[in-house]
């Protein structure tokens, strides 16, 4: 096994010379994260609920996206912002929903990042009141690092990826607040383990929530629904309680 | 390759903290990199010298000092050291850990002349 995960940069410290040193301390991620604080100040302010959807590619984030943004729109103003290297094909097809949708391409970029989302919601309907869905970049190890102002990450994994997949990416489960296994019609054929990857899921997250769905037919849907509209009143109550 | 975009962001402190407190040359940047960050230590180094090329840290060394992962053991009630994020509590073997330090990626200090 070669482990390019560990660190054999060892436990250097900075040499001592004649040379002056300057203390810095700042957080590398710093610009992204005031960046970020200001589009959640921005969301907070128009009372939306944002929610960075991200999975590796294929896992079915834009079949699910179409199909919730479908059901969901009588409900809510929503918009979507659809992050991909290259194409706007996923933005067309939430637009032909007749929902709103920016399609950001990140080039050689690998993951979406606060500017970036900050600049697509410009562009956005005011979406007072409503829902945000940010498909990242597809993509289990970048997208982890990089707050976008979301509410929360919901990580998409699908049943023909392996149970594993939480232990070999745990940041990014680590860092969602929900995991949506998507295409659990196909689990009959797949020998799909579900409890096993719910298990491997809370070792790197105990406090993760676990909901089986099928962007196909539909399964599943209506309790990830109930779920939205729960964090959505929970949003709205929090609103009111600070506006006393 | 988000270290390419970690990178960046480390050039944009020191070109920060290069106007503020005028030096021109910068020998050593230390990081401090936590054990359960988002970082790989020799990727960032690969794409430090990259990024750099252009820039006042031209020729730079990166010296990177790891932070140790801790979590909080519900089951145990105390904090332990981890590895992983997938490792069991070294004293229960349970896995009701929540991650409270070890996430940290700082530019912590510079070497300039």
């Amino acid at each position: 096994m070669l482990d390019c995960g560990a660190n054999p940069a060892g436990q250097e410290i900075a040499g001592m010379s004649s040379e002056r040193i300057i203390q810095v301390e700042r957080d590398i991620l710093g610009k992204n994260d005031r960046l970020a604080a200001d589009n959640r100040a921005r969301f907070h302010a128009d009372e939306v609920l944002a929610f960075n959807l991200v999975s590796s590619p294929g896992a079915g984030k834009t079949s699910l996206l179409v199909r919730a943004v479908s059901e969901l729109k009588d409900s809510f103003p929503i918009g979507v912002i659809e992050g991909d290297q290259q194409t706007s094909n996923d933005a067309e097809r939430i637009r032909a929903t007749g929902v709103a949708a920016i399609q950001v391409n990140t080039g050689k970029g690998c993951h979406l990042d606060a500017a970036m989302v900050g600049q697509a919601y410009d562009r956005l309907p005011w979406l007072n009141g409503g829902i945000l869905f940010i498909e990242n970049v597809g993509n289990l190890v970048c997208p982890a690092a990089f707050d976008l102002g979301e509410a929360c990450k919901i990580v998409v994994f699908s049943t023909t990826e392996g149970e594993d997949k939480p232990l070999k990416y745990p940041d990014m489960f680590a860092a969602a607040s929900l995991m949506l296994i998507n295409k659990i019609d196909l689990a009959p054929v797949l020998d799909f383990d579900l409890a096993r990857t719910v298990e491997y899921a809370r070792r790197v997250n105990p406090g993760i929530e676990v909901m089986t769905v099928s962007a196909r037919t539909g399964e599943g849907f209506s309790a990830f629904y109930a779920w939205i509209r729960k964090r959505w009143a929970k949003a709205k109550r929090a609103e009111m309680a600070m506006q006393g | 390759m988000h270290e390419m975009a970690l990178c960046e962001g480390i050039i944009g402190i020191v070109e920060e903290e290069a106007r503020k407190r005028s030096f021109a040359k910068v020998n050593v940047v230390c990081l401090e990199i936590g054990a359960l960050s988002h970082v790989a230590p020799e990727a960032m180094k690969f794409c430090f010298e990259a990024v750099a090329a252009q820039t006042i840290a031209r020729g730079a060394r990166l010296e990177i000092v790891e932070t140790p992962g801790r979590a909080w053991c519900m089951a145990c009630s105390r904090s332990v050291e981890i590895k992983q994020r997938y490792e069991p509590c070294p004293c229960c073997g349970g896995y009701q850990l929540q991650v409270t330090g070890g996430e940290e990626m700082r530019v912590r200090e510079l070497e300039v002349d």
